[in-house]
């Protein structure tokens, strides 16, 4: 792994703890009185700020894990370097795809 | 004789090479008893032929490391009495290393990777030129002095998964000599240092799983010095000073 990768990885998983945070506390905080989906939908529908959040939350963890998955490729799967590094990209488009998909599902779009 | 000396100890050996097998052997019980000990008892009265490698027999030369029962130690100073389970002793060679032999391993990947790490001092512009004044107590000596004590032994690189999974890895004891090296402010190119452990799979592939710190005969932390390799080589790959 390249210092440029390391930055990324690390620097992500920064970018993702007070996200994880306001997420979970928010799930907590909402389903008090007892939440259903459409009155998520409701919440989140139009809410640019909150598709802006999940959005940075998809891009992070998604370069995270795919760089994750690139060393679990070379390590654990025995991949060569360019085998793990597809890997890793292909990964990290799998999970941005599905990922800004549930983004644009809860915004509306 | 004493009641202990007339136990016996159960000690298989591996033999032969990676298509080998474990061979059982019977040894006299001593109260004070290294490994070494009992490998040396086996080779010199009931097989001559067991190939093993040891010299100082004192804890300094680091050529004695085998796995015994499963752990990677330096078995000069490894008392039978801490480590045998029910007088039974299991002894292999170290993982990692290409086997030559018996307990014998090669050791020419584990300081290839020495050289690779860049662990060597390089001269600076001389004494002429330039003094360095190195105070005791200043953190870079205090640094070079934690990881300097490294004896070679390849116990660290035995026990480390991270080798295990990538034979390119340059393991914790080339790193550990790196930062070493790195904080010798005499050292003429300390930022070729940085270059050699940033390329390829360097101080960035560790896990930071301490096993290299677990098994450290001499109580060294390579895991330590990795990870101030990783911030300096961050640092300098952010001033761009990593590039060619």
């Amino acid at each position: 792994m390249s210092p440029r990768l390391y930055l990324l990885q690390r620097g992500t998983a920064m970018v993702m703890v007070p996200l994880v945070i306001i997420h979970l506390v928010v799930i907590v905080m909402a389903v008090q009185g007892g939440l259903t989906g459409g009155e998520i939908l409701g919440r989140t529908r139009g809410n640019i700020a909150w598709a802006a959040f999940y959005s940075l939350f998809v891009f992070a963890a998604a370069i995270h894990a795919g760089i994750g998955m690139q060393t679990i490729s070379r390590e654990w799967f025995g991949l060569g370097n360019r085998s793990a590094t597809i890997a890793g990209h292909l990964f990290i488009l799998l999970l941005l795809s599905l990922g800004m998909r549930a983004v644009f599902g809860v915004y509306g779009i | 004789m004493s009641a202990a000396a007339e136990k016996t100890l159960q000690v298989e050996v591996w033999r032969g090479g990676t298509d080998g097998a474990y061979e059982s052997f019977e040894v006299p019980a001593q109260e004070n008893q290294t490994v070494l000990d009992v490998v040396t008892y086996i080779q010199r009265n009931l097989d001559a032929a067991l190939a093993y490698r040891f010299a100082c027999r004192v804890g300094v030369c680091g050529s004695c490391a085998m796995t015994v029962n499963g752990r990677p130690r330096w078995t000069c100073r490894t008392h039978v009495s801490r480590v045998a389970k029910n007088g039974e002793l299991k002894l292999a060679p170290l993982q990692n290393l290409p086997l030559i032999r018996d307990l014998v391993t090669d050791m020419t990947p584990f300081f290839e990777k020495w050289q690779a790490a860049r662990g060597r001092f390089v001269p600076g512009d001389g004494p002429k030129d330039r003094f360095a004044q190195v105070p005791p107590e200043e953190k870079q000596r205090a640094d070079a002095n934690a990881a300097i004590e490294c004896i070679n032994c390849g116990v660290c690189y035995s026990a480390c998964d991270v080798v295990s999974w990538r034979d390119d890895y340059l393991g914790p004891a080339a790193l550990n000599r790196a930062w070493a090296g790195y904080n010798d402010v005499r050292d003429g190119d300390r930022n070729g240092i940085l270059k050699a452990v940033s390329s390829g799979a360097g101080c960035h592939t560790c896990h930071t799983h301490q096993s290299c710190a677990e098994h450290c005969p001499v109580s060294l932390n390579p895991t330590f010095s990795i990870a101030g390799l990783k911030r300096a080589t961050l640092k300098a790959s952010l001033k761009g000073e990593l590039s060619e």
